[in-house]
Order: structure tokens, then C-alpha cells, then sequence
């Protein structure tokens, strides 16, 4: 078993999603991990820490204040947070968690994004945050709009925030997107539904009054589960 | 036994067409900095890394974003005041070339040629694909390399850089390819 356990991710080619067509390779994957079998001491690549490498500055994880000093964007003001864990529910701590995002219109700052929505001049859109040592994250953001895309007539993304994951070594890597509890568009959406449908469920966050900041903004919980290198690689097994 | 059950691995999508305006925003000129950028500094032979990502059709893709991880001039991971991990997208260039300037890694070990770990990701791509560049000024190296050695032998050219000598100075080239009779050969890991 490699360090992507593949009952839960999508496969490469999905055709509902038309991108993925032209996109995905075609031929299988070749197994790394058991290529270094012969000298597993020899696997630096797959074991060199990537934590604790990067910082960020307490403005980052706010992506409501990390646009022009003094403005503040429109929408609903949410609080996404979370724990980062290793597939074995250990906290991974210092881990580098990055998000960006449509605003509320459904309008990404890209320029690649012609979208007829309004652009927010005070609404970047990105932020990033360093996990605690209990493996927490927060971000303070405002709920992004939907928005349609080009893959087949009326489509529409379902709400969503893009999120990029370091972990602790190379194996940890996990791009993907946190969707939001009861949106209509997650049964219709190609993304989504590439998904196995076990699976599905760990991409939408749950709302949290807990994690709600009484008169000032709604919290969604969001875990995030990371592969890792397999024992015969990384640890003595316990 | 385990007491808790294992819980499952949060599912990868896409990384979308918008990423630059978070991920690489210094690049392609957001409002926004980055936190990892396309350089690599350490001591060693500063090299330049570049190249495109072509889809089935050949088309080379505007949206896509390339990372590389790489030991240092002493073929280290894990070294104090060196950080061999970069990013940059393909979409900041007219030309969309992904580059990189770095120092060329050193030998892992005996048994081991230089290399890089070249991780893509992009639109249409559900879960991001890893892959490896060796450099073509190595054929020794790259021949007793333990790694390459157990590659099919049809595919490891699609994993040899091509030094050329450009305005920059020394360029490797490394087109990577998603399908097609040059597919790269992509790792699990
Ligand atoms: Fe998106």
C-alpha cells in the first residue's frame, strides 16, 4: 500500500469532468515507496521534514482584514477551523495550510476569472495559517458565493474554499476543497462526485456553533486527514 | 490492536484554474506574497529547472502548478539552513514555462544519481501526479542509481532532463507530458 489510500481520492479520469479527460495520465502509477525497498535508509526523499519550515504572520489566517488596510469585504463572515492528523489521528503540528477562495459574489481575484459577478476591492481571497501544536488551524473569511463554470450547460460549482496541505514529508501533500453543509449543487457537481461516494462526506465541513463567535460570524468545522509514509519506510511499527 | 478506529484520509480535488491568486501570487503579480516561491538558495552549482505541461492533445497547459523537493549540493534532506522545496505555476510566462532557479542536488548516496521530485498539479487533474527528473549530464550516475535502474526501460527517458546553456545560464529542460506516446512516468509513493 502506497501513502494515498486510494478507496477514499478520485480516480484520474473522470468523464463527467471534462478536464480531466486530456488531463489525468493514463498509465499506472509506479509504486515509489517499493522501489526503495532495497535501501530504505537511503529514502530521504520521502522522510526530509517539511514542517516547521515556514511561518506566517497572525494577518494571514484573516482573509476578512488581509486586503487594503481599512476595508473590509462584504458577504457573510465565517470561521473555518480544524485539526490536521495523520491517518492514524495524530495531530500534525506546524503543518502549512493555505486557502483561497471565490468572494461572495462567486468572483475569484484571478484574471483567468471573467465571471459577469463584481470583484470585492477589499476581498484577496487567499490566507494561510501554521498549525498549533495540537495540529489546529482557524481562518476568519467570508462564505464564498457559487459560481458557473464552462463544463456542461448550467454548471455550477457548489460553494467552496480550495485549501493546499503540507504535512510533515513528501507524502502528506493533499490539495483539495472543503464544501458546505446542505448545498443543493454537491449532487450535481462532476468535481464533487468524483469522489467515491464513502467518501464524500469527509470534503464538507460541519457547521459549529461552538467554533461561532457570538454577534460576529458562523464557525465550520473542517478535519483534515493525511496520508503518510508507510511503516516499513517511516516508523518501527508499534 | 488499534482501540480508535483509523479515520480516512480527507479526499484530494482539483487544485482549479484560480490557484496563482493564493499559491503563486507574487508570480503572476496578486496582491498577495508568497511563502514559497521558485527558488532554491543553498552552496552548490546554481541550475535552472524549466519546461511546460502538455495534455493529451499536446496543448501546453496555462494552469498548471509544478513543485519540486530536492536534497541539497551534499545529496541532504533535512539540512538546517537549507529548505529544497519550491513552486511555480505555468501560467505567469506568455511562453508557459513552469521555471526554477536551484543548485543542482547532490548524490543521495552511492547508489544514487542527482534528482529532483517534481510534483504537478492542475485543472482537470483530481489528485496531484509525482515524477522525477534526472539530469542528462549524468548517465553514469543515473545508470547506477537503484531507483532508475528499476524503471521500465520505455519511459526513463521521460524523466531525463535536457542541459542546455541559455541566456540564464545552465537550463535543464523538462517537459512533462499527461498522456500520450511521451507520457511521463508518474510515482505513487
Ligand atoms: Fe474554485
Amino acid at each position: 500500500m502506497t501513502s494515498r489510500d486510494w478507496s477514499q481520492h478520485p480516480p484520474y479520469i473522470c468523464p463527467d469532468y471534462k478536464s480531466s479527460v486530456l488531463r489525468g495520465p493514463t498509465r499506472p502509477l509506479l509504486n515509489l515507496a517499493s522501489l526503495y525497498q532495497q535501501q530504505p535508509g537511503s529514502a530521504g526523499e520521502l522522510l526530509g521534514k517539511l514542517t516547521d519550515v515556514y511561518q506566517t504572520r497572525s494577518i494571514d489566517c484573516d482573509l476578512t482584514k488581509n486586503g487594503p488596510p481599512g476595508g473590509e469585504p462584504i458577504g457573510e463572515r465565517i470561521i473555518v477551523g480544524g485539526r490536521v492528523m495523520d491517518d492514524r489521528g495524530r495531530a500534525v503540528a506546524g503543518a502549512l495550510v493555505e486557502i483561497w477562495q471565490a468572494n461572495a459574489s462567486g468572483r475569484y481575484l484571478h484574471r483567468a476569472d471573467q465571471h459577469h459577478a463584481p470583484l470585492d476591492p477589499n476581498f484577496i481571497g487567499a490566507g494561510r495559517a501554521i498549525t498549533d501544536r495540537d495540529g489546529y488551524y482557524r481562518f476568519y473569511t467570508i462564505k464564498p458565493g457559487s459560481y458557473p463554470w464552462a463544463n456542461h450547460v448550467n454548471a455550477w460549482r457548489p460553494q467552496h474554499i480550495h485549501f493546499s496541505v503540507l504535512g510533515a514529508t513528501l507524502a502528506t501533500r493533499l490539495v483539495t476543497q472543503m464544501y458546505f453543509p446542505g448545498d443543493p449543487l454537491l449532487d450535481l457537481d462532476p468535481i464533487f462526485q468524483a469522489v467515491p461516494a464513502a467518501a464524500r462526506i469527509n470534503l464538507i465541513a460541519q457547521f459549529d456553533l461552538g467554533l461561532s463567535q457570538a454577534d460576529f460570524a458562523l464557525g465550520y468545522h473542517f478535519d483534515i486527514v493525511l496520508g503518510g509514509p508507510r511503516e516499513t519506510l517511516a516508523d518501527t511499527p508499534g | 490492536m488499534p482501540s480508535k478506529p483509523i479515520p480516512s484520509q480527507t479526499p484530494s480535488q482539483t487544485i482549479g484554474p484560480f490557484f496563482a491568486q493564493g499559491l503563486t501570487a507574487a508570480q503572476s503579480d496578486y496582491p498577495f506574497d508568497s511563502i514559497i516561491d521558485n527558488t532554491i538558495s543553498g552552496p552548490g552549482q546554481v541550475v535552472h529547472i524549466q519546461g511546460r505541461v502538455f495534455d493529451g492533445e499536446g496543448k501546453a497547459a496555462d494552469d498548471a502548478m509544478i513543485e519540486i523537493w530536492q536534497a541539497d549540493c551534499n545529496g541532504q534532506y533535512d539540512q538546517e539552513n537549507f529548505c529544497g522545496y519550491a513552486r511555480c505555476g505555468t501560467g505567469y510566462r506568455d511562453d508557459l514555462h513552469f521555471s526554477f532557479k536551484t543548485i543542482k542536488p547532490g548524490n543521495c548516496g552511492v547508489d544514487q544519481a542527482p534528482y529532483i521530485t517534481v510534483i504537478v498539479f492542475m485543472r482537470g487533474l483530481m489528485t496531484h501526479a509525482f515524477t522525477r527528473l534526472y539530469f542528462d549530464d549524468e548517465a553514469e550516475a543515473n545508470a547506477r542509481d537503484f531507483i532508475f535502474q528499476q524503471l521500465p526501460e520505455d519511459r526513463k527517458t521521460s524523466l531525463i532532463a535536457m542541459g542546455i546553456e541559455g541566456e540564464e545560464g545552465l537550463t535543464y529542460v523538462f517537459d512533462i507530458h499527461m498522456q500520450g506516446a511521451d507520457e511521463t512516468l508518474f510515482f505513487d509513493i
